[in-house]
């Protein structure tokens, strides 16, 4: 992994809301316009959900916290196996591991997040995309009922 | 455009985006009001919804599922707090589990859309919609991510099986 790309994940740590990760900034726009992806970190993304269970980790983390052990009894393979998917899934910032105690816990990355106009602002994309369609289907709906 | 104005409200967390239509009221209450055309605009494109329950009276239940590009299909309910057709729908947003039951655990939020008949004969339509907090905030902003991620995976999948 090139030292540039490195600095760059380090420095998002703690980046302001405007330098969030591209792969959760992108959110709205992975939705609507899938193309919309670049940077190294989202290659790091894409790589790290290209395995089953990673992704199925991801999904687990991002709905509340888990513990690494209780992450390694939903699969088939050893704890030594799990814990090396969550340090991939850590690498791309997709999931944050704490110690607590003897127990390592992992959580989905929403700490990147906390700006409240940001995610109003994604909120308005989901809203102006919804109204474009609704205004499509409408005029369809209104030639249907001249013709 | 049809969008006339967008107000985000941070401190409020309320966001409230305005549109105008070149339609009677009529037809653009039946957006609402008939599923078969509801589920036609709510889901994007890669997630289109199909909606299963759906009472439009005070206290109904609608109840929809979005099918993404891996065959998922993430859940979700409103319970409707006021309804005066044509002009007036409010209804809390929530996620359903599996089996369609309201997931609890996940935030809600409210959305509250306004109908008012232009002189030109158009209609223009408000939809205001409040998060409860911040925290309830990041967590839908982290469903949507989820969802992204889902059709990111999608997307892979696609890539790989056309490398096959």
């Amino acid at each position: 992994m090139a030292p540039a790309s490195r600095r760059g994940i380090e420095q998002s740590e703690t980046a302001r809301p405007d330098e969030v990760p591209i792969w959760y900034h992108s959110k709205p726009r992975l939705i609507y316009n899938p193309m919309v992806v670049d940077s190294d970190q989202a290659d790091r993304v894409f790589r790290a959900l290209a395995d089953a269970t990673r992704r199925d980790i991801v999904r687990r983390a991002m709905r509340g916290e888990h513990s690494v052990s209780a992450l390694a009894g939903q699969y088939p393979m050893s704890f030594a196996a799990v814990q090396k998917h969550v340090a991939v899934l850590e690498r791309a910032h997709l999931v944050i591991k704490q110690r607590r105690g003897r127990e390592q816990l992992v959580h989905g990355n929403i700490d990147a997040i906390r700006d409240a106009q940001h995610l109003l602002d994604e909120f308005e994309e989901v809203w102006r995309s919804r109204i474009d369609r609704f205004g499509e289907v409408l005029a369809e709906v209104n030639e249907g009922a001249t013709t | 455009m049809t969008v006339t104005s967008v107000r985000k409200d941070p401190r409020a967390l309320t966001m409230t985006i305005t549109a105008e239509f070149d339609s009677p009221i009529g037809p653009v209450w039946q957006m609402w009001e008939n599923p078969r055309l509801l589920e036609k605009w709510w889901g994007p494109p890669t997630y289109p919804a199909t909606v299963v329950d759906h009472d439009l009276t005070p206290g109904g239940r609608v109840t929809y599922f979005m099918t993404g590009p891996e065959g998922d299909q993430p859940r979700g309910w409103w319970r409707v707090i006021a309804v005066e057709a044509p002009h007036r729908l409010e209804f809390e947003d929530g996620f359903a589990d599996e089996a369609g039951n309201p997931d609890l655990e996940m935030p809600t939020m409210t959305t509250r859309v306004t109908l008012t008949e232009q002189i030109d004969g158009g209609t223009r339509m408000a939809i205001e919609a409040t998060f409860p907090s911040v925290e309830a905030m990041e967590r839908l902003a982290a469903m949507g991510m989820e969802e992204g991620i889902r059709l990111a995976v999608g997307q892979i999948d696609d890539l790989l099986r056309a490398a096959a």
